[in-house]
């Protein structure tokens, strides 16, 4: 058994899916930041079998945790203060997605218009389901990784 | 800003205004003639296109507007790499609306957020062709009188054929549309369509004979099976004449079925069907043009 020490302050991001903790890790940028992170992959879990988890000590409003929820909806965020459990939470749905995932349509737009930002919309939150702001074309959580910018 | 970018960015009591006004502007045509005096619509028109870009230009034209633009992305600056959103930009200085077509889904979007004057999308790729939708409707309100209680065909290419899944997304908003699908297998209406009609309630069936239901019919919108939708020209002759509509079959429809097509017209429908008073699908080019003089006084926000 693998122990891996608690935080003081920060943020953790339990019950990811076996291996989407780099794809997490990546989107948040924690690789462009200083701050202490552990990530567990694999980790024994009753529920889940396998899972991955993030630690990562830095204020949650630094966190752009907007998309974590679209790329694993069962991801659960624990909130630390001085080394206590403060809040337990959900992520919801974001209703938009911005520059997170790319339309890979190449009828759409974006396809060739320079800068122009990539934006999604939910259109169907049961179905986790988002469409290009511009085409319409529809995307979900279960194909997220083919999206990824 | 109000811009017209889908079929459904007008809520249903704000297209009868605008159907009212259409039918205002056609029994008074003198009335309207100045209405837009020192005005200018921009028609930018990336792709070809005789039908939209010419009704637009009429359009603005018989409200004593003007019209500038371009007609194919080879005469305008998209030739030299211009975004979408540069050329708007540009185009909000010299004119105080726009129409665009564009091959690309989304593009009228674009322009839309980066415009400084309304902009209507006069049809973006496979995507979107609201003026089309405002067309029809409006054709079917003015021949019934109303846009409720009916049971309307679709008949044709409905698997690609964008004005027809606008059509529906358009009248399924109102009360008692029954919907008959009639289509080859292979260019049968998507399954988010139907799913779309479950969900609401609303009571469909789908055919592959024309003959089997054309005598239940209200309306009946044929579609023309585009060549540019295969991947193989096999299946495009083999799906091309699919569905011809002859003398014999509009005598199985009833007196005030009336036949609707969004045009180019090329075999679905006998030229010896034209001079049957059933056959609207003229008069709708002439509707289409009223409800574009509508929505340009609309968006200018201009009250004659």
């Amino acid at each position: 058994m693998l122990n891996v020490g608690k935080i003081e302050n920060g943020v953790v991001l339990d019950h990811i899916q076996a291996g989407k903790s780099m794809l997490i890790y990546h989107y948040l940028g924690l690789d462009q930041l200083d701050y202490p992170v552990a990530i567990i992959k694999n980790a024994r879990s009753e529920a889940m079998g396998r899972k991955d988890i993030l630690k990562i000590e830095c204020d949650v409003d630094k966190l752009n945790l907007d998309a974590v929820a679209f790329m694993d909806p069962n991801v659960t965020v624990n909130i630390i203060r001085d080394g206590e459990l403060t809040e337990k939470k959900a992520l919801p749905l974001p209703r938009e997605l911005r520059n997170v995932i790319k339309c890979h349509n190449p009828r759409c737009i974006s396809s060739i218009e320079q800068e122009l930002p990539q934006i999604f919309y939910l259109s169907d939150g049961p179905k986790k389901l988002y469409r290009c702001r511009y085409c319409d074309e529809r995307y979900t959580e279960s194909e997220s990784e083919r999206w990824f910018r | 800003m109000r811009h017209l970018l889908t079929p459904l960015d007008f809520s249903v009591g704000e297209l009868e205004q605008l159907f009212d006004l259409a039918t205002a502007i056609e029994q008074d045509r003198p009335r309207y003639a100045h209405a837009c005096d020192g005005r200018i619509l921009a028609t930018l028109f990336y792709e070809p296109s005789t039908r939209t870009r010419l009704s637009f230009e009429s359009a603005m034209l018989s409200l004593g507007g003007q019209v500038l633009g371009f007609a194919g992305a080879d005469n305008s600056s998209a030739s030299k790499g211009e975004s979408v959103a540069d050329t708007i930009r540009t185009v909000s200085c010299f004119a105080d609306i726009a129409a665009m077509r564009h091959p690309k889904e989304g593009a009228a979007m674009v322009a839309a957020t980066y415009a400084t004057i309304p902009v209507i999308n006069a049809g973006d790729g496979g995507h979107q062709h609201p003026t089309q939708t405002l067309t029809d409707l409006h054709t079917i309100r003015s021949l019934k009188g109303r846009l409720c209680d009916f049971t309307i065909g679709l008949c044709g290419d409905l698997k690609f054929g964008r004005t027809v899944h606008s059509l529906i997304n358009a009248m399924s908003r109102y009360d008692d549309i029954r919907f008959v699908f009639i289509s080859p297998p292979e260019l049968r209406v998507p399954d988010y369509i139907t799913e779309m009609l479950t969900e609401k309630g609303i009571p469909y069936t789908e055919c592959i004979k024309l003959d089997d239901v054309i005598g239940d019919l209200d309306l009946l919108y044929m579609t023309r099976v585009q060549r540019e939708r295969f991947f193989n020209e096999e299946d495009y002759v083999r799906l091309k004449d699919f569905y011809v509509l002859n003398r014999r079959l509009m005598k199985q429809a009833r007196e005030d079925m009336y036949v609707l097509h969004p045009l180019p017209r090329v075999n679905e429908i006998s030229v010896k069907v034209d001079p049957d008073p059933r056959a609207a699908y003229f008069r709708q080019v002439q509707y289409g043009k009223y409800a574009r003089m509508a929505l340009i006084l609309t968006l200018l926000g201009i009250e004659a």
